[in-house]
C-alpha cells in the first residue's frame, strides 16, 4: 500500500514536468524552502514547523539545472527501488548518481551532501518520507532493555542480545512493540556510557530502555524514541556532555531541526527531558578539574543556542547557559568514571531520577 | 697654447655635413648593424613613397635585400614606379649632404631624417668602400645609370661612371642598388618585414614586395586611390622657434618687417603685424635683414602674445578612417576593425590630427599585451616606444571601459592591435633619432580623443560578442542536460525517453523564459545531522 502511494507520488511529480515541457513551459517544481527564514516555532505543539515560503526550480535557467537534474535524477532512482523492491543507502545514492555528463566536465553529484540534499528536496515536494522512498541511511544506534519487539517476522528481545545490543535500522516504521517492562527510556549521544549502562545492567535494575546514538541522533533513533514516547507512553530522558553541542542534540530530539522541519511532526518528542549532564552536576560531584576549555566557536554556538525561540523563556536553562559561559570550557560523560567505574550507573543516574533533577 | 677658440672655431665651420654624419651616425638611426640595415631599407622606401605619391602615381616598390658571400655584407635594392629623377639632378640628389635643407619648409612630409637618402650612400661607402648605383627613367628620354660616392670632405659628389640606356618602354621610375655591412633579423618589432607590414597598412595604396634573406613577402595594393596630398603653408608665429624666426628674417624677400611679417607667415594680417610690432617696439619699415639679436627676441616673443586665428588645416594630409580599416584589413586576421579620424586641431601653432585603428579579436593573441603601431605621417615609428607621446596617451586611456583588461596605466592586455597616426607639417620629435612624439598636452588630448572614440566603437562589438558567447555557452549547458532529464522524466512518467528528449531541445531552440523565481537557498546553519 505505502508502496503505490509512492509510486503514484513519484509518476505525478513526472507528468507535471512532462506536461510542462508539452505545453511549451520552462518545467519546473515546487520546493518548500528550507532555511531558519522559513521555520516556525510552535509554542502549542512545541516543535519546529516549516513555515509556506517556496521556492520553484526550473530546467532552463543556469543557476538551477543543476539542482533541477539531481532532483529528477533522485526521483527516478527511488522509482526504481520501488519497482526492484530493494533499498539504498545515502551513500549508495550518492554513487548511483555519480556520473559525468558526456560530451563535457560536468559531474551530476560531486559530493554525497548535494546528493542528501537532493533527497530532503524529494521529500519535501512529493511529501514522501525518505523511508518511503527506500532511501536508508547508514545505523549508528544501539538499544538494549526490557523490551521484546518484531521486525521483519523476527521477535527480538532487547534484553538478550549479549554485550552488543540490538542495532536500530535506519526506517523503524514497520517495527512492532510486543512486550514492554520498562518505566522509561534513557538515551545518550555516546556509545562508551550505552556499553559502561549496559554492562552494569542499569535497564534491568531501573527497569528501563538505553538507546544510544554515536554524536547527532539519525532519523531511524528519532523516531523510534517518538515512537516509544507517544506509542507506549514512555517519559524519553536525555544524557549529552555539557556543552553547546550536546545541548544541541538535545534540542533537535525536542523540537525538530532546521533541515527536517518538514517531518517534525514524525521525529520530535517535545516531551523529552535532559537529564544531565548539568552545571549543577559539575559543582555537586566536583568536576571542575575534568572541564576541557572552549574555543571561540564554542561560545559562538553557545550564544546562539540560548536565543533559540524554545530556550528563549525558559529560566533554568538561562541558568545553565550563564553558568556554561562562566565555566568557559566542557565536561564529557565519560569524567563521571573519575567518581567510580560504576558511579554513573549506581549513583549518578538513580539519585537525578529519584529527584526528578530533569530540565525540560 | 697650441690652438686657441678661433682655432677650434676654424676646425668647426671646416667640418662637412658628411663628415658630421660620419662621426655622428649613431643619432641617425645608424647605431649597430641590425638597426642600420633597417634605416637604410627605411630611408630608401620613405623616399620612394614620398616622391611616388607626390606625383600622384600608385606607389609600386619592390624591396630585395640579399647576403652576399661574407657574412655581415648585404647587397640591397629598391625599386620604384615613381616620376624619376632628371639625370643632371641624380648625383646631387643621392651625393650631396644637404643638411637641414628642409627647415623652412612647412609641409606634411614623410622625411625622418635630413639627412634622408643621402645617408644610404654615405653608409654603403663608410662601410664596403662600394658606390651606390642609381638607375632612373623619367617616361621619355634614356635611362640613365649612375655609380656614385660622396666626397665627404667637400660635401661633394663623385661620379664613378655614367651610362645612357634605351628607354622603349618608356619607363619612369628610380631603382637603388648598394651595399652595406649590416646584420639581418626577422623575429621582432624593430624589423625589415615589421617596418614593411606597419608601412603597407598605413599606405594601403601601395604594393610593396620585399624579397628577404628568408623569402619574398607581397604587400598587395588594397585601394586604387591616393588621399589627396598635402598643401605646403607658411609657418604660424605661434609655432616659430627663435632661431627658424632668425633664418627666415636672413632670407625673406620682404624689405621691411611689416612686409615679411604679412607675407612669410600664416594668419598675420595688416592690423596683427602692427600689433605684434608695437609690442616689440620695432619700427615697421625697418629691414628684416638687419634685426638684432634683441630685436628678434623682442619680435619673437611679441609675436606669441597677439591673438591670432588657428593656422589653416588644408595642409594636412589623413588617410581617412576607410583608408585606415582597408589597411589593417589586409595585413591583420582578426574580427573586428575601427577607425577615428580627428579634426584637425593646434599644439604651439602648428595644426596636427591624429587618426586611430583598431583591430580586435581573430588570430590575435587574447592573453598578451595589446600591440601598439605608432606612425608619424605614415611612417612607422619602430624604437623609443616608452618616450612616445602615442605610448603615454595610449596607457593613460582606460581600457577597461572598453572592455579590455588593464593595469593601471598601463598597456591594455587583449586581442588587440592600436595603431595610432600623428599627422603634422611639422612633428615634434623628442629625440635625434627622430622616433618618438613629444608630449605635448594638446597632443596627448587629442590622441586620448581619438582612442576613445574608437574604444567606444569597439566596446560594442566586444559586448555584443560577449552576450553571444554567453548565450552559446547557456545553450551547451543545457545541451548536455537535457539527455540526463529525459531519461529521468521518461522513467518517473512512462512517457518515451526519446519524446522528451526531442521536446526540450525544440524547448531550447525556440528559447523559453529562463524562470528566476528561486530565491537563493542559504546554507543551512545546522551540520553533522546524518551526514553518513
Amino acid at each position: 500500500m505505502e508502496k503505490k502511494v509512492a509510486d503514484k507520488e513519484l509518476k505525478e511529480l513526472g507528468k507535471k514536468l512532462v506536461k510542462d515541457i508539452k505545453r511549451g513551459k520552462n518545467p519546473s517544481m515546487d520546493v518548500p524552502i528550507r532555511t531558519l527564514s522559513n521555520v516556525i516555532y510552535s509554542d502549542k505543539s512545541k516543535m519546529i514547523t516549516l513555515g509556506n515560503k517556496i521556492a520553484k526550480r526550473y530546467f532552463f535557467n543556469v543557476a538551477h539545472v543543476r539542482k533541477f537534474t539531481q532532483t529528477t535524477e533522485v526521483a527516478a532512482l527511488a522509482r526504481d527501488l520501488l519497482e526492484a523492491q530493494k533499498h539504498m543507502s545515502l551513500r549508495e545514492v550518492f554513487y548511483a548518481m555519480r556520473r559525468t555528463l558526456p560530451n563535457s566536465n560536468i559531474d551530476i553529484v560531486n559530493e554525497q551532501v548535494e546528493s542528501n540534499k537532493a533527497v530532503e528536496d524529494l521529500e519535501l515536494i512529493t511529501d514522501l518520507l525518505r523511508e518511503q522512498l527506500h532511501i536508508n541511511a547508514n545505523k549508528l544506534g544501539a538499544a538494549a532493555g526490557r523490551v521484546v519487539i518484531k521486525d521483519k517476522g523476527d521477535l527480538i528481545d532487547w534484553s538478550k542480545l549479549g554485550s552488543g545490543g540490538w542495532s536500530i535500522p535506519s526506517s523503524v516504521e514497520e517495527l512492532e512493540f510486543k512486550k514492554v517492562d520498562a518505566k522509561f527510556v534513557l538515551y545518550m549521544e555516546k556509545a562508551a556510557i550505552w556499553e559502561r549502562l549496559h554492562e552494569d545492567k542499569l535497564w534491568d535494575k531501573m527497569k528501563c530502555a538505553i538507546i544510544a546514538s554515536q554524536g547527532q541522533a539519525t532519523r531511524g533513533i528519532r523516531r523510534l524514541l517518538q515512537r516509544m514516547n507517544t506509542e507506549l507512553g514512555l517519559p524519553v530522558y536525555v544524557l549529552t556532555d555539557f556543552d553547546p553541542y550536546g545541548i544541541y542534540i538535545y534540542s533537535v530530539l525536542k523540537t525538530g531541526s532546521i533541515s527536517l522541519a518538514h517531518i517534525s511532526a514524525r521525529l520530535a518528542i517535545p516531551e523529552a527531558k535532559f537529564l544531565g549532564l548539568t552545571a549543577d552536576d559539575i559543582i555537586k560531584y566536583d568536576l571542575k578539574r575534568q572541564i576541557i576549555k572552549f574555543k571561540d566557536v564554542d561560545l559562538k554556538r553557545l550564544k546562539e543556542i540560548s536565543k533559540y525561540d524554545w530556550f528563549k523563556n525558559k529560566k533554568d536553562w538561562q541558568r545553565q547557559f550563564k553558568l556554561m559561559e562562566e565555566l568557559k570550557g566542557k565536561v564529557e560523560l565519560d569524567a563521571l568514571v573519575t567518581k567510580g567505574i560504576t558511579f554513573i550507573s549506581d549513583k549518578y543516574i538513580p539519585e537525578k531520577m529519584k529527584n526528578k533533577e530533569w530540565l525540560d | 697654447m697650441n690652438k686657441n677658440a678661433e682655432d677650434y672655431a676654424r676646425e668647426m665651420k671646416e667640418i662637412s655635413p658628411a663628415e658630421f654624419f660620419e662621426k655622428n651616425r649613431h643619432f641617425l638611426g645608424y647605431e649597430n648593424p641590425v638597426k642600420s640595415l633597417l634605416t637604410v631599407v627605411k630611408e630608401a622606401v620613405d623616399n620612394s613613397l614620398e616622391f611616388t605619391c607626390d606625383a600622384g602615381i600608385l606607389p609600386d616598390i619592390s624591396i630585395s635585400v640579399k647576403q652576399i658571400d661574407e657574412e655581415d655584407k648585404y647587397k640591397i635594392a629598391i625599386k620604384d614606379n615613381g616620376p624619376g629623377v632628371l639625370a643632371e639632378q641624380v648625383p646631387r640628389a643621392f651625393g650631396k649632404v644637404l643638411y637641414g635643407s628642409r627647415f623652412h619648409k612647412l609641409k606634411q612630409s614623410r622625411s625622418l631624417f635630413g639627412i634622408g637618402i643621402k645617408g644610404v650612400t654615405l653608409y654603403s661607402q663608410l662601410t664596403t668602400g662600394k658606390p651606390i648605383k642609381v638607375t632612373t627613367g623619367i617616361g621619355k628620354g634614356p635611362i640613365h645609370e649612375f655609380e656614385l660616392m660622396i666626397d665627404v670632405s667637400k660635401n661633394e659628389p663623385h661620379v664613378i661612371s655614367h651610362n645612357e640606356l634605351k628607354n622603349p618602354d618608356k619607363w619612369h621610375g628610380t631603382k637603388l642598388e648598394f651595399f652595406v655591412v649590416g646584420k639581418y633579423i626577422d623575429k621582432g618589432k624593430s624589423t625589415i618585414p615589421e617596418f614593411l607590414k606597419q608601412t603597407a597598412i598605413a599606405n594601403p595604396y601601395a604594393n610593396i614586395v620585399f624579397d628577404g634573406p628568408t623569402g619574398k613577402i607581397t604587400f598587395p595594393v588594397a585601394v586604387k586611390e591616393l588621399p589627396k596630398p598635402p598643401k605646403e603653408i607658411k609657418p604660424h608665429p605661434y609655432g616659430v622657434e627663435l632661431g627658424i624666426l632668425r633664418r627666415l628674417s636672413r632670407t625673406t624677400k620682404a624689405r621691411n618687417v611689416i612686409g615679411f611679417l604679412r607675407n612669410d607667415f600664416s594668419r598675420v594680417g595688416k592690423s596683427s603685424a602692427e600689433e605684434i610690432l608695437k609690442i616689440a617696439k620695432i619700427d615697421k619699415n625697418h629691414h628684416p635683414m638687419e634685426l638684432t639679436h634683441e630685436e628678434l627676441e623682442r619680435l619673437h616673443k611679441a609675436m606669441q602674445t597677439v591673438k591670432l586665428i588657428a593656422p589653416p588645416t588644408d595642409c594636412l594630409s589623413p588617410l581617412g578612417e576607410e583608408l585606415i580599416t582597408k589597411g589593417l584589413q589586409k595585413e591583420i586576421e582578426a574580427d573586428y576593425f575601427a577607425a577615428v579620424s580627428r579634426p584637425p586641431a593646434v599644439y604651439n601653432g602648428t595644426p596636427f590630427l591624429v587618426e586611430v585603428g583598431l583591430a580586435y579579436g581573430g588570430k590575435l593573441d587574447p592573453n598578451s599585451e595589446a600591440q601598439l603601431l605608432r606612425f608619424a605621417n605614415k611612417v612607422p615609428l619602430t624604437y623609443h616606444q616608452s618616450d612616445c607621446a602615442i605610448t603615454k596617451a595610449v596607457e593613460e586611456t582606460d581600457w577597461r571601459r572598453y572592455g579590455l583588461q588593464q593595469s593601471n596605466e598601463s598597456m591594455p592586455n587583449g586581442p588587440l592591435i592600436i595603431l595610432v597616426d600623428f599627422v603634422s607639417v611639422w612633428v615634434p620629435f623628442t629625440t635625434e633619432g627622430k622616433q618618438a612624439v613629444a608630449s605635448y598636452p594638446d597632443i596627448i588630448k587629442e590622441i586620448k580623443l581619438a582612442l576613445q572614440d574608437a574604444g567606444r566603437k569597439m566596446k560594442i562589438f566586444i559586448s555584443k560578442r560577449r552576450r553571444s558567447q554567453e548565450f552559446q555557452i547557456r545553450q551547451n549547458l543545457f545541451e548536455r542536460y537535457i539527455p540526463e532529464v529525459a531519461i529521468a522524466l521518461s522513467k518517473l512518467s512512462d512517457v518515451p525517453k526519446e519524446k522528451i528528449k526531442t521536446e526540450l531541445e525544440s524547448l531550447l531552440k525556440k528559447g523559453v523564459k529562463e524562470g528566476t523565481e528561486e530565491t537563493k537557498i542559504e546554507e543551512s546553519e545546522e551540520n553533522g545531522e546524518e551526514s553518513s
